[in-house]
C-alpha cells in the first residue's frame, strides 16, 4: 500500500500517530512479558465463593484459596493442603495432618481452626455441605497443624464433599474471615492460594487483577484437575472483565492483546482454529451437559408418564447440532452423571436413548395429556443455550404436545424459575440449561435429584419418596462397588419418574495464543501450571 | 440572568423526582430478581429467599422508595446489589472513560462536520454537497458494530496501527489514553459527523440567503469572511443545539461502542446493571444521566446569548 498520493500534512499526522502507537505499544511490552491476559467468560461481581454459586466466583476463589482435597482429571480425590489422615474403623472419626509451609496472605499459618470455620460456613450454605453437616457430631483441632471430624454416623463421602471441584467449593480461608454469617458476604478476601488478589485493581466490569504468592508451597505432584503443584510461572494474571462482545475476543487475541480467551464462541471456533498464532487446549475430558427441567407441580408435568413422553422425544442429536454445530465439540450420552465420570451409570437411560417420536407419542396418549400448552421459557441473551428451547419446542409438538414459546432475557429467567404459581399465573413447565460436569456428576451433588417436592433444594420440585431413601443409602455407603450400586439405582429411578431430560454432553472451547503452554485437564477455569514466552 | 439560572436549576428538582419516582416503579414492575442472580445457578429456593431479604426486597414498594430517597436526600445513592460498592463510587469510576469517549468523539465530529457543512451548504448542489449528503445516509443507516467490526479489521488486523480494545486512564499517559480511543472515537463519530454536518448544511444554507449576506458580499467582503463571520455565527444556534444533545447522549451511554472495544463506561455499567436487576445502581445512573440532560440543556440555552446578543434571559 502507497502513501506517497497523500497531502504532506496528512502524512505528517499519520507518522505522528504512528509514533504514539508505537510508543504507547512497545511500552508495556517488555512489562507485560511475564502478565497473563485473560478474557473470563463472564462478569466478576461477588467476591465471595461460598455466598453464590456463580461460576465466576468459584473461578476467583479458585486463584487465592486453597482446598483440602481436590479432584484429579479421573474424578478420584487426592489431598491438596491436606499432609496424611487417618479414618477410625468404625469411620466415625477422620483425623487430618496439614501440610507443612500453608502460610496465608497476611502471613499467618494455616492452622486447623482455620479449617474447621471453613468447612462450618461452607456446611451452611452447598447442598453437598450440608448433607456432610447432617452426619458431623463435632469438629476440633488438637494441634494448630491437625483437625479432626466426629461423625454421628458413618457416611461415605467425607473425601468427595472436601475435595468438591464445583460450585460452592469448600476452599479454607482465615478463621477470622471463615466466621462470617454465611448469608452476608466477607469483606476480606485473604486466602492460601497460588495468587494474591489485588483489591486495590480491581474495578468491577473492567479487570481484576492476581499477583503470585511468592510464599506458596506447591505440591510435588503433576497437576491433574484440582490436585497436583499448583506452580505459578506468571508475576501477574489479569482478568479483562470488560471485554465481552465474542467477535472482539478473537480479534485481540488474534492481534496478542490478550493471551486466553476462557469461552470461544462456537461459530468462531473453525475460525480460531485456522489461525497459525493461535492453539484451542483441552482442558476438559467430560465437559459440561444440557438438560431440560420440567415443573412437577404443575399440569401437565405433573405426570410422570407425561413426562416420560418429553423425555421420549429428546433425542439428543438435534439439541447438540443446532446449539454447538461443530462435530468434534459435542457427543450424545446417556447418562444424568454424565459419562467418563466416576458415576456415569446408565441405567434406565433406554426410555431416551431408544425412545424416539413414536414411542412419545404413545406415552403422551395413554397419559391422556388434555391439551394445557407447555410453558417454555426461552432466554434470547444467552448465546450457550438460546437455541435449545426452540428445537425443545419443535420436538414437543411433533410428539403431540401443545406449546408455549416465551421470549425473555436470562435474568428474568431466572428470576421466574423460582416462582411455584401455575404457567398461567406468571410460573412456568420447562426451562433448559447447562451445567459443568463437577455440578452434576455425583448423586449427591446433582441438584435435579433431590426429590422432596416443594422442599427440593432447586427449580422443579420433582416428588418421589424412593429417590430420597436411595440417596440417602448412597451417603451412607463405604464400599465403592456399593456407591456405584445405588448410583445406578438413583439414575434408573430419575428416569422413571422423569426428573429432566439430558440432552447431552458438549466441550467449551478455549482460545490461547501459541506462546502459552503448561494447559492441563482441570475441567474448570484454572491458571496456575501455564507459562508465557515472549508476547 | 442569575434569576434565569437559579429558576432552570430550581426546575431540576421537580424533573429528577419525576424520573426517580418512575424509575423506581418500572424497575419493581419489571420481571427478575435480584436476589436470584446473585445466589447463582445452583441457589436453592430458601438461599435465594434469605438473599432478598437481606436486600430489603421483601419490603413493599412505597417502604422501599421511601428508605432509597432518605438516602439519596442525604446524597448517597445506595450500595450496588451485584458489586457491593457505592453507587457513586461506580458512577466515578466509570465516568472517565464515558467522558474521554464523548469529548473525543465530539471533537472530531465538530471538527470535520462543521467545514464540511459550510462548504456543502455554499457549494449547494455542487457535488462536494450531493457527496456529503450521500455520506450523512450512510452515517445513519450504518449500525455501530458493523462500522466498529470493519475498522477493526482494517485498522486493528490488517494494517496493525491501532489497538482492538481496551482503555487506558488518563493518569497512564495522554498518548496512550488517546491511542486506545482512537478507534472507537472514530467509529462514534460517524453518525456525529452525518447528524452536525446535515444541521450545519441546513442551517448555513438558509442563512446564506439572508439580506445580510447579500449586503456583505455587495460589500465586497471576502467569501471565506461572509462564511465564517456572517454566515455560519448566525447559523450557530442549531448547531450549538445539536452538539449539546449529542453530548448529552455520549455521555447517557454508547453501549454497543463500549461493548465492541471493551471500555468500561458508564452504557457498560448501566447495561450489567438492567441485565443484573441491580436497582440502585440503575436507579442511579438514570438519575445521573438526567441531571446531565438537565445541565448540558442549561448549558445550551445560556450559549445562545453567547451566539445570538438579540437574546436574553
Amino acid at each position: 500500500m502507497s502513501l506517497s498520493h497523500l497531502p504532506r500534512f496528512a502524512k505528517r499526522g499519520l507518522a505522528a500517530l504512528l509514533a504514539v502507537g508505537a510508543l504507547v505499544a512497545a511500552a508495556p511490552a517488555s512489562a507485560q512479558s511475564n502478565v497473563l491476559r485473560v478474557v473470563p467468560h463472564s462478569n466478576l461481581a461477588v467476591l465471595d465463593p461460598i455466598w453464590t454459586t456463580a461460576y465466576m466466583s468459584r473461578n476467583h476463589g479458585y486463584m487465592i484459596y486453597d482446598t483440602l482435597f481436590g479432584t484429579d482429571e479421573k474424578g478420584q480425590i487426592k489431598p491438596q493442603m491436606v499432609e496424611s489422615w487417618t479414618v477410625s474403623p468404625d469411620n466415625r472419626l477422620y483425623t487430618f495432618k496439614l501440610r507443612k509451609g500453608l502460610v496465608f496472605h497476611d502471613g499467618q499459618p494455616v492452622t486447623g481452626e482455620d479449617a474447621i470455620a471453613s468447612i462450618e460456613r461452607w456446611g451452611k450454605r452447598d447442598a453437598m455441605g450440608s448433607a456432610l453437616m447432617q452426619f458431623v457430631s463435632r469438629m476440633d483441632s488438637p494441634a494448630p497443624d491437625t483437625f479432626r471430624i466426629f461423625l454421628g454416623e458413618a457416611c461415605g463421602f467425607v473425601f468427595e464433599a472436601l475435595g468438591k471441584p464445583g460450585s460452592s467449593v469448600p476452599f479454607i480461608m482465615p478463621k477470622r474471615i471463615a466466621s462470617t454469617d454465611p448469608f452476608k458476604q466477607i469483606e476480606e478476601h485473604i486466602g492460601s492460594g497460588p495468587y494474591v488478589f489485588k483489591r486495590d485493581e480491581f474495578k468491577p466490569g473492567d479487570k481484576a487483577v492476581y499477583l503470585k504468592f511468592d510464599k506458596y508451597v506447591p505440591r510435588s505432584e503433576p497437576p491433574s484437575g484440582t490436585t497436583g503443584g499448583k506452580r505459578v510461572y506468571v508475576d501477574r494474571v489479569e482478568w479483562n472483565l470488560a471485554l465481552r462482545d465474542t467477535q472482539a475476543q478473537l480479534a485481540a487475541l488474534q492481534k496478542g492483546e490478550v493471551d486466553i480467551v476462557e469461552s470461544l464462541a462456537f461459530d468462531l471456533y473453525e475460525q480460531a482454529k485456522k489461525d497459525p498464532n493461535l492453539q484451542l487446549p483441552v482442558y476438559s475430558n467430560v465437559g459440561l451437559q444440557y438438560m431440560a427441567r420440567f415443573n412437577h407441580l404443575h399440569k401437565p408435568f405433573d405426570n410422570p408418564k407425561i413426562r416420560q413422553a418429553a423425555i421420549a422425544a429428546f433425542s439428543q442429536e438435534p439439541f447438540l447440532r443446532a446449539q454447538v454445530g461443530v462435530k468434534e465439540l459435542y457427543k450424545a450420552c446417556p447418562s444424568m452423571f454424565m459419562c467418563n465420570t466416576p458415576y456415569g451409570v446408565t441405567n434406565g437411560s433406554e426410555l431416551q436413548a431408544k425412545g424416539g417420536m413414536r414411542r412419545a407419542q404413545e406415552l403422551l396418549k395413554e397419559a391422556g395429556y388434555d391439551g394445557t400448552p407447555v410453558v417454555i421459557m426461552k432466554p434470547t441473551d444467552l448465546v450457550t443455550i438460546t437455541k435449545l428451547p426452540d428445537v425443545a419446542a419443535q420436538l414437543l409438538r411433533q410428539a403431540g404436545f401443545k406449546v408455549d414459546l416465551q421470549a425473555m432475557d436470562w435474568q428474568t429467567l431466572v428470576g421466574r424459575r423460582a416462582k411455584k404459581d401455575a404457567p398461567t399465573a406468571g410460573g412456568w413447565h420447562m426451562f433448559l440449561t447447562a451445567w459443568t460436569a463437577h455440578d452434576v456428576w455425583s448423586p449427591i451433588s446433582n441438584p435435579t435429584m433431590d426429590t422432596r417436592g416443594e422442599k427440593s433444594v432447586w427449580f422443579g420440585w420433582a416428588t418421589d419418596d424412593q429417590m430420597p431413601k436411595l440417596r440417602d443409602q448412597f451417603m451412607r455407603a463405604t464400599d465403592e462397588g456399593e456407591k456405584k450400586k445405588l448410583a445406578g439405582a438413583i439414575h434408573a429411578r430419575a428416569f422413571e419418574i422423569g426428573t429432566h431430560a439430558p440432552l447431552g454432553e458438549f466441550q467449551q472451547p478455549m482460545a490461547a495464543r501459541k506462546n502459552i503452554s503448561g494447559f492441563f485437564i482441570h475441567n474448570s477455569n484454572i491458571y496456575w501450571n501455564l507459562k508465557k514466552t515472549g508476547n | 440572568m442569575l434569576a434565569f439560572l437559579g429558576r432552570r436549576l430550581l426546575s431540576t428538582i421537580p424533573v429528577l423526582l419525576i424520573v426517580s419516582v418512575l424509575v423506581f416503579l418500572m424497575l419493581r414492575l419489571t420481571p427478575g430478581d435480584p436476589a436470584a442472580i446473585l445466589a447463582g445457578d445452583q441457589a436453592t429456593v430458601e438461599q435465594i429467599a434469605q438473599i432478598r431479604t437481606n436486600l430489603g426486597l421483601d419490603r413493599s414498594i412505597p417502604e422501599q422508595y421511601f428508605i432509597w430517597l432518605g438516602h439519596l436526600l442525604q446524597g448517597d445513592l445506595g450500595q450496588s446489589f451485584y458489586y457491593k460498592t457505592d453507587v457513586v463510587s461506580l458512577i466515578g469510576q466509570r465516568l472517565e472513560p464515558t467522558l474521554s469517549l464523548a469529548a473525543i468523539t465530539i471533537c472530531i465530529a465538530v471538527a470535520i462536520a462543521v467545514p464540511l457543512g459550510v462548504l456543502a451548504a455554499w457549494r449547494h448542489g455542487g457535488w462536494l454537497d450531493r457527496l456529503l449528503m450521500g455520506f450523512s445516509v450512510m452515517g445513519f443507516s450504518v449500525p455501530v458494530f458493523v462500522l466498529a467490526y470493519l475498522l477493526i479489521w482494517t485498522l486493528s488486523m490488517k494494517l496493525g496501527w491501532l489497538p482492538v480494545q481496551g482503555y487506558k486512564r488518563i493518569g497512564d499517559g495522554i498518548g496512550a489514553w488517546i491511542y486506545q480511543l482512537v478507534l472507537p472515537s472514530i467509529t462514534l463519530s460517524v453518525i456525529y459527523v452525518a447528524l452536525i454536518a446535515r444541521v450545519t448544511r441546513a442551517s448555513v444554507l438558509e442563512t446564506l440567503g439572508e439580506d445580510y449576506v447579500r449586503t456583505a458580499r455587495a460589500k465586497g467582503l471576502p467569501e471565506v469572511k461572509v462564511l465564517l463571520r456572517h454566515a455560519l455565527a448566525n447559523a450557530a444556534v442549531p448547531i450549538v443545539t445539536v452538539i449539546g444533545i449529542g453530548i448529552a447522549l455520549l455521555i447517557g451511554g454508547v453501549v454497543v461502542t463500549e461493548s465492541v472495544y471493551a471500555i468500561p463506561g458508564l452504557g457498560r455499567l448501566t447495561v450489567d446493571a438492567v441485565l443484573a436487576r441491580d436497582f440502585p445502581t440503575i436507579q442511579g445512573v438514570i438519575l445521573f444521566f438526567s441531571f446531565v440532560y438537565v445541565v448540558v440543556n442549561l448549558l445550551v440555552d445560556l450559549s445562545y446569548v453567547f451566539f445570538d446578543p438579540r437574546i436574553r434571559y
